[in-house]
């Protein structure tokens, strides 16, 4: 079968679920229970996520270990995103020089 | 374009640069995991211009490569993407009033994890040029990656990629820690969250889930209980929605 046709079947897909939501739901959402969820959401979602995937995102876990704790440690101290994500990515790649 | 306009895409090209920069690891591995599997360059690339997400691209070329069926390409899609249903939804309520049906339309062709995530942590409503700002660079930075990736396969040293691809964890710790500090609600939804997410990792019977399936199943259940035990206040307190009503009367 012609690649493409895949390639457009899964843009198709993707697209949709990404958009029907969008368009569908109008204004401000009243209900205090739905509006409570999706204001959790992405806090659920983001750490679901990360964790304990990116534990094994690494060839070493230590490095893994040590990049996540940077990046805690910076987040607390109230570092913006590019700071915390630079950092992490730094110390993943240093600390992977390290055998274990 | 006017100065507020231009000051709204240069805000979203800043953010935009710390995801383009972990997209171009990912996407890199992701070309050439395409190219192992037959497919070629510009297949590639076109595939990464379309779809702009990462385990749903992976997945489909998983299929791609032993010619699965149309049906199997949907489904699995479906599953693995669902989630970004739920993100809609959710940046549905932080639009800005200005963006109407056809904006919409835009803006949800590329609302990745990551973008998702920056855009609800910006502190104003979410106008079109925002968006356009933030999306632009990441689509690019994803697809001139695949690119290279499938061209120059062994160009990135792995050490080098597998650092950059921490950089979106690095970002999703940095959007949720400081909300956790000061919510205790946040701080309890995230870690059942995360004790959720670790046993889908774990656990041998729930390992068969599909981490598609297992994020939506994760986010659900810890944000459900989270409206359930920690509803926000009336007056929207939480939500942020004060620090938004100045942005509302631009355009």
């Amino acid at each position: 079968m012609n690649i493409y046709i895949y390639i457009l079947v899964m843009a198709a897909v993707t697209y949709l679920i990404r958009m029907i939501p969008l368009v569908l739901v109008k204004g401000k959402i009243n209900n205090r229970f739905i509006r409570s969820f999706l204001y959790y959401v992405p806090y659920a979602c983001l750490m679901a996520m990360t964790f304990p995937a990116v534990f094994f995102s690494t060839s070493s876990m230590l490095a893994a270990i040590a990049g996540v704790g940077v990046a805690i440690i910076l987040a607390l101290k109230g570092k913006g995103l590019m700071t915390v994500a630079l950092a992490a990515s730094i110390t993943v790649f240093l600390v992977s020089f390290i055998p274990v | 374009m006017n100065d507020t306009k231009k000051i709204q895409f240069r805000s979203g090209l800043k953010d935009g640069i710390p995801i383009a920069l972990g997209y171009f690891a990912v996407s890199f591995s992701l070309g050439i995991s395409m190219v192992a599997s037959g497919i070629s360059a510009v297949e590639g690339t076109v595939m990464s211009l379309t779809n702009v997400t990462s385990a749903g691209e992976f997945a489909g070329v998983k299929i791609i490569a032993v010619g699965g069926t149309l049906i199997e390409m949907v489904l699995t899609q479906f599953i693995i993407n669902l989630r970004y249903s739920l993100m809609s939804l959710s940046l549905s309520q932080k639009l800005d009033k200005s963006v109407s049906f056809w904006k919409k339309l835009i803006i949800a062709f590329a609302n990745t994890d990551e973008i998702f995530a920056v855009a609800m942590n910006h502190q104003k409503s979410l106008t079109l040029t925002y968006m356009l700002g933030l999306q632009s660079i990441p689509v690019l930075g994803w697809t001139a990656g695949t690119f290279l990736g499938a061209v120059a396969s062994d160009l990135m040293p792995e050490r080098v990629s597998v650092a950059l691809n921490v950089m979106l964890y690095g970002m999703f710790i940095a959007i949720v820690i400081p909300v956790a500090k000061k919510s205790r609600a946040v701080l309890i939804v995230a870690s059942i969250a995360i004790g959720l997410s670790s046993l889908f990792y774990f656990v041998p019977f729930l390992k068969q889930v599909s981490a598609g399936i297992s994020i939506i199943i994760c986010t659900v259940a810890a944000a459900g209980i989270g409206a359930v035990f920690f509803p926000v206040k009336e007056d929207g307190k939480e939500t942020g929605d004060d620090k938004n009503k100045t942005e509302s009367t631009i355009e």
